[in-house]
């Protein structure tokens, strides 16, 4: 028996198996949402367990342009990934700019809650479980938001430059995934912080 | 076949031509490199340091232990004792040590020549390197302002409030809390890895249902890893955050829970141990057969059980939990639970035992340790459900009888079925033998030491004593027995001596092992020892679960009798 690889080559039948960027983004998205769930039983968990105000009641507020921002994002960031795929660079170019300005107006957003709460409400992450739980939640999705802003920020700058093509179609498109599930992590955020919670 | 052994031999001349590296230019290679099997030969030596060093930690616990009010380590460094003890077996050994078999073998397994993100893979080993080291410079680092000094002393599972600032200051919490993020994110990198490998990497013909059955455990394994993982990141920046940013998560004075640390910390932890003894059981998937000359027994049924404890893993935590109190019907369903999950493990047994029955049996030291992983593992098995029930977990619970079971499953199954797979890959992996005869030594040695200690170390537990006291009265009766398990202790040491020393030893004495000494079946065998960097000259096509025999056996191949 020769020592190297023995294992004849035979004409198979066509062979192909799934992306590995596609697998590999799912499997993260898979833990990131373990993470997340954490964070919102914990949430859950304290609801109404502070001892000292303010409460959900008394200070939020239903965010709810930020959150069609950030829902659009999803729609633009979709259509940048068929425009790359059918080669229209320039289209691609202007959906990606697109959802960073949605995806910056969310950002923005937060923040000028977070300052409203702080210096307003004097509610801190050292105020009440309430605020320990507020921040470190909707902190981590702010905080993969911010990720993926400066990912999607990234692919705009080479596609303005030019450096962005139809080879790239799946690059973007394992992107688009993180940026949809950052979506839908705000999705039970939003509805559990804003809407059940209050 | 005649055209391509050529290309393999002009590209393996290359490399033997060259001169013989300087040292720092091997270092630098060894550094930088994203070849998976010197990844993972790199996971299994941290992991084996990490081994020698909490074995030490062992062994001084149990001379403390050995007789009553001894006075061998004080109190605050038995705490650290046993923190870092378990800390380390956990975090840094059993993970550590099963990414590198996996990292290993997986890839050439299925045919692939290397993992889906090399470089990922190099991140995620040295981070996993970082965190430990990290654990270890608390020694030096973790006085803090307070004088507090030394080691983490919270315990392996650091139940809230003790980890909180005011009850632990200084800095040795923080770098426990660190060190075990790091190593998560490094668990996380590599479980993503070996999914994305499986799932997208594997040769023309490997389907799923052809994929060798340590394959298919080590994708469960890296499955079960993201969601088991990730709740203890998430608990971890909680605790950060209660430390660092005076956040109230499990700061019981502001309403915070310490029952909540609990079930975050056992989410994690129970699936955890799911997580170590699945790649054990992957072993003994491919070295029973090939040492029983018989394919493996119920191909399917074991790909399912394995599925099966994957999901019912993820709902037995809280059996941890009896003593808090959670009420009669949490009780009863984690009781359950924890009982269902003892099929699948129980038809995995069958199975082995059905691989043997029958079997020409070659009583290699890999088959000795894997027989000896079936006998403890069904001891360990047995208590396990015996401490499931409810009523007998509020009797024994923090006892030393439960220190005696999980180890029985931690070393009895895994560590045996670990030594196992170490006679049967090593040639793979260098090239030469370990010494079958002081292997026969090493595993005699060790199945003394191992049944002194933990078979008795059960009665202590049956008669009351608690875990993770420095000491104890004279007249309780424990006395002898803890002499006992300590002595035993002893011989396992002796045993791991020998078993490093083989190591060692054999690297540069051991017999030429050739590229397949055990007539085994999987794609690994099929490539030279160790095997180039490429791993296989021209991709292999598979029509089987085992193409090496099908090669070796034209005229009877697998595939006649598959589905």
């Amino acid at each position: 028996m020769s020592t190297t690889a023995v294992i004849p080559h035979s004409q198979a039948e066509s062979w192909t198996l799934p992306s590995r960027g596609m697998v590999g983004m799912a499997c993260l998205i898979v833990a990131e949402s373990a993470i997340f769930i954490i964070f919102v039983v914990a949430y859950v968990f304290y609801l109404g367990k502070s001892l000292t105000g303010p409460t959900p009641r008394d200070v939020l507020h239903l965010p709810i342009f930020i959150s069609i921002c950030l829902f659009s994002s999803s729609y633009t960031v979709h259509r940048a990934v068929s425009a790359l795929e059918h080669g229209k660079r320039r289209a691609c170019t202007v959906w990606l700019t697109l959802t960073v300005l949605l995806g910056g107006i969310f950002i923005a957003g937060t923040a000028r809650e977070w300052h409203e709460l702080i210096y307003r409400e004097g509610l801190t992450i050292k105020t009440n479980l309430f605020g320990t739980t507020f921040y470190s939640l909707v902190g981590l999705h702010a905080s993969h938001v911010l990720i993926g802003l400066v990912m999607l920020s990234l692919a705009l700058l080479f596609s303005v430059r030019g450096q962005l093509t139809s080879r790239h179609t799946e690059r973007l498109e394992v992107l688009s995934l993180y940026w949809h599930f950052v979506d839908a992590v705000w999705v039970v955020v939003f509805l559990v912080v804003y809407v059940f919670g209050k | 076949m005649a055209t391509q052994t050529p290309t393999t031999a002009v590209l393996d001349q290359a490399s033997a031509q060259g001169q013989r590296p300087l040292w720092l230019e091997t270092v630098q290679d060894w550094v930088t490199t994203v070849d998976h099997k010197k990844i993972g030969i790199m996971y299994i030596c941290y992991a084996l340091i990490f081994l020698v060093v909490a074995g030490f930690e062992a062994l001084l616990m149990r001379i403390q232990l050995a007789i009553p009010n001894n006075t061998f380590v004080s109190p605050q460094t038995f705490n650290r004792l046993f923190t870092m003890h378990g800390t380390t077996m956990v975090f840094f050994v059993g993970m550590p040590i099963l990414f590198g078999f996996g990292n290993y073998l997986v890839p050439l397994m299925i045919g692939a020549r290397d993992m889906a993100f090399p470089r990922l893979n190099a991140f995620s080993f040295w981070i996993s390197a970082f965190g430990g080291l990290l654990l270890y410079f608390s020694y030096l680092g973790g006085d803090g302002l307070y004088g507090m000094g030394g080691a983490p002393d919270v315990g392996w599972f650091a139940y809230a409030p003790l980890t909180e600032r005011v009850f632990s200051p200084g800095h040795s919490t923080d770098y426990w809390t660190l060190s075990i993020l790091l190593s998560g994110i490094g668990s996380i990198g590599t479980a993503l890895n070996i999914v994305a490998t499986t799932i997208s990497m594997r040769c023309p013909g490997m389907k799923l249902n052809r994929m060798p059955l340590l394959v298919w455990l080590y994708l469960v394994v890296s499955l079960m890893a993201f969601v088991v993982v990730s709740p203890l990141t998430a608990a971890q920046i909680m605790l950060m955050l209660d430390r660092y940013a005076g956040s109230h998560f499990f700061d019981t004075q502001a309403g915070g829970s310490a029952v909540l640390w609990m079930h975050f910390f056992w989410i994690f932890g129970h699936p955890e141990v799911y997580i170590l003894v699945l790649p054990a059981f992957a072993f003994a998937n491919e070295i029973i057969p090939v040492f029983s000359r018989k394919a493996i027994f119920g191909y399917p049924a074991m790909v399912a059980a394995t599925v099966g404890i994957g999901f019912i893993s993820l709902s037995v935590w809280a059996h941890h939990m009896f003593t808090v109190g959670m009420g009669a019907w949490a009780n009863t369903f984690f009781t359950f639970a924890t009982m269902v999950i003892s099929v699948p493990t129980g038809i995995k047994i069958f199975n082995w035992l059905a691989t043997l029955w029958g079997g020409r049996i070659h009583f290699t030291v890999s088959m000795m340790f894997a027989v000896g992983f079936l006998f403890q593992f069904l001891i360990a098995g047995l208590t396990g459900i015996m401490l499931s029930v409810a009523p007998f977990d509020w009797q024994l619970g923090n006892s030393y009888f439960v220190v005696a079971h999980f180890h029985y499953v931690l070393v009895g199954a895994i560590l045996f079925m670990i030594f196992s797979a170490f006679y049967y890959w090593y040639p793979k992996m260098t090239g030469r033998m370990l010494s079958e005869k002081i292997g026969k030594w090493h595993f005699w040695l060790f199945l003394i030491g191992f049944h002194l200690t933990f078979d008795l170390m059960h009665v202590p537990g049956l008669l009351g004593m608690p875990r993770r006291v420095y000491t104890y009265e004279a007249d309780r009766g424990w006395a002898i027995l803890n002499m006992l398990v300590s002595s035993g202790a002893i011989f396992q040491a002796v045993a791991s001596l020998l078993f490093v020393s083989n190591l060692v030893y054999s690297y540069f004495k051991g017999a030429i092992a050739g590229a397949d000494p055990w007539d085994a079946w999987s794609l690994e065998w099929s490539t030279t020892s160790p095997p180039p960097p490429y791993n296989f000259a021209v991709i292999p096509t598979v029509g089987s679960r085992r193409p090496l025999w099908d090669l070796k056996h034209p005229e009877d191949p697998d595939s006649n009798y598959e589905m």
